[in-house]
């Protein structure tokens, strides 16, 4: 009987595991299908360095370049925001924070992880879009600057969260050591801890500009829409994920336009999966390098 | 042989907050000897041999009264140069704590965050303390790995070598063998030994046959207190407290 209930949980709890692994191959394959016609239908070199999209020009024209530099450059200034306010908020919390103030900080991190993206949007539409506007006296305040900074704010908690964890994990006889040999707070902080966390620390960026690059919701609302090539940061811009979300519903099903979308996003999930590999890499090596002391 | 006082312990009171940890301690430690500490988990040895290097500083709420006299200062006093100090007196702790990096700059460690730039005196002096610490003939050939993939005896010598490096005069062991097997057990004995010729050493142990092996003085500490101080052939042979010849007898601890 407690032979067949074993049985039972262990078949259970297989299926729930490889239902992941099933879900990850359906999407591949879907965005791979989906996005065939337009991988044979459109010329790549023009999709990819061509920055004139006209899905809806006789003949259509799908040049995604400028999404491509949009993303790029949206992720690049939300990186700036959200890597040195996390890390500092992590080293803070770990070095510096009494008891009392962990006890104020941490949840209130955690509460800011939770809010929905669109809130966030709000914020933004409401308050940060019309600020910038006026400070830098420009015609419209949805541009990428608006977007990066909410989104940097936004993954403040990712990097927090994950580099906290992997400076709590550096061994406190590490910090020992360097404090008997004459060390200060600061030369153990940077010498010592940070460098035993290091690659949990690059791991937490990485996901952190993973999930700037994917957010759709955020820049939809604020970046301002625009195709063009941005040439500053203060210039509205589309996104990969903005275009998609916004065409989608229009594009007729099957068509040239509807596949093109899926391409967009089958070279999304390309960036995405290259990042989260490459901060898998990272933080294996990091837990190889640590596991060790014996 | 000198028999100089390396540090003189003072009328010493500890508190970790309202708890004292350590009463009314008065001891005296040789240079060039070798002082055991002995006595029940909790009694207070880590204690006190980490205030000697001040580290007690880093636990919040712990005050430290009455006098530590280390090179003609109370290194009690606030004003002292911790850095200083803590170079002045080494610790090796009872988990071998290597620093994530290579054999070589675990040694320019200390040298470096004390401003040393000096890249061949730096080279000089890991060669010079890792044959100290009869690591030399082990790593010669790979100082540029990590020190991690050593083994804990290794470890536990590279640990020593780094104590070496940054000058120190006295090296504080907190149970160094505890995690070790008993060669590398035998061999850091040896060491301790060797070293002794030249620094004042304070060793804390749990292993009784360790104390009276290596060292020339014991202290026998119990709740806090110091019940007895001698000269180690004394008190394993005729301990005047009877709470010692209890604990030395394994009638509790
Ligand atoms: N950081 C601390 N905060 C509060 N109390 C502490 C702290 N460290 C030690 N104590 C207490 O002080 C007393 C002495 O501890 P200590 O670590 O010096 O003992 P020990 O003799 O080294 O014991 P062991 O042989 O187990 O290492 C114990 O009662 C211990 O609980
Ligand atoms: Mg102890």
């Amino acid at each position: 009987m407690n032979a067949l209930k074993e049985k039972v949980i262990k078949s259970i709890l297989s299926i729930t595991a490889f239902a992941s692994i099933a879900f990850l191959i359906g999407i591949v394959v879907t965005l791979f299908a989906n996005s065939l016609t337009a991988l044979k239908g459109i010329d790549q070199i023009q999709f990819l360095f061509s920055s004139d999209w006209a899905p809806y020009y006789s003949p259509a024209e799908y040049g995604i370049l400028s999404m491509v530099i949009s993303s790029a450059l949206i992720g690049i200034t939300a990186a700036l925001v959200c890597i040195p306010l996390g890390i500092g908020t992590a080293l803070y919390l770990n070095e510096i924070a009494g008891s009392a103030q962990r006890k104020i900080l941490k949840p209130v991190i955690e509460i800011l992880a939770g809010i929905p993206s669109i809130i966030f949007g709000f914020f933004a539409m409401a308050v940060l879009a019309p600020f910038l506007q006026n400070i830098f006296d420009l015609p419209s305040g949805l541009c990428i600057l608006t977007a990066s900074l909410t989104l940097g704010i936004m993954t403040i908690p990712v990097i927090t969260s994950i580099a906290e964890d992997a400076l709590g994990f550096v061994p406190i006889g590490f910090k020992e050591a360097s404090y008997a040999l004459g060390g200060n707070r600061w030369q153990t902080l940077i010498k010592v801890t940070i460098p035993a966390a290091a690659s949990g620390i690059i791991t937490s960026i990485i996901l952190a500009i993973g999930r700037i690059v994917g957010e759709t919701m955020i820049v939809l609302m604020v970046a301002g829409g625009s195709l063009a090539i941005p040439t500053s940061i203060l210039a509205p811009a589309r996104p990969m994920t903005s275009t998609i979300a916004a065409e989608m519903g229009e594009a007729a099903y099957g068509s040239l336009h509807f596949s093109a979308l899926f391409e967009i996003g089958l070279l999304l999930f390309f960036m995405t999966f290259i990042l989260n590999f490459i901060s898998e890499r990272i933080s294996k090596k990091y837990r190889l390098k640590l596991g060790q002391g014996r | 042989m000198s028999d100089e006082i390396k540090i003189k312990v003072s009328n010493l009171n500890f508190y970790y907050g309202k708890m004292q940890a350590l009463k009314n301690i008065n001891i005296d430690i040789m240079d060039k000897k070798i002082t055991a500490l002995i006595g029940p988990s909790g009694c207070g040895k880590s204690t006190l041999i980490r205030i000697f290097n001040r580290m007690c500083d880093l636990v919040i709420g712990a005050k430290a009264e009455g006098s530590v006299i280390f090179d003609g200062e109370n290194i009690l006093n606030s004003s002292i140069d911790i850095v200083k100090l803590r170079q002045k007196i080494g610790m090796v702790f009872q988990k071998p704590n290597p620093f994530p990096k290579t054999i070589f700059q675990n040694i320019a460690y200390g040298l470096e965050i004390n401003g040393c730039k000096d890249k061949s005196f730096i080279k000089f002096k890991v060669e010079e303390t890792l044959k100290k610490a009869a690591l030399w003939e082990d790593v010669k050939d790979r100082l540029n790995d990590s020190a991690l993939g050593l083994s804990g005896g290794q470890q536990q010598r590279l640990c020593i070598a780094r104590a070496l490096a940054v000058e120190a005069q006295v090296i504080l062991f907190d149970e160094p063998c505890a995690s070790l097997d008993p060669i590398s057990t035998a061999k850091i004995e040896e060491l301790i030994l060797e070293l002794q010729n030249n620094y004042a050493i304070i060793i804390v142990t749990h292993n009784m046959q360790q104390a009276s092996r290596v060292s020339d003085y014991t202290a026998f500490m119990y709740l806090g207190d110091l019940i007895e101080f001698g000269s180690t052939n004394q008190i394993f042979t005729v301990p005047k407290n009877p709470k010692t010849e209890e604990y030395l007898s394994g009638k509790f601890g």
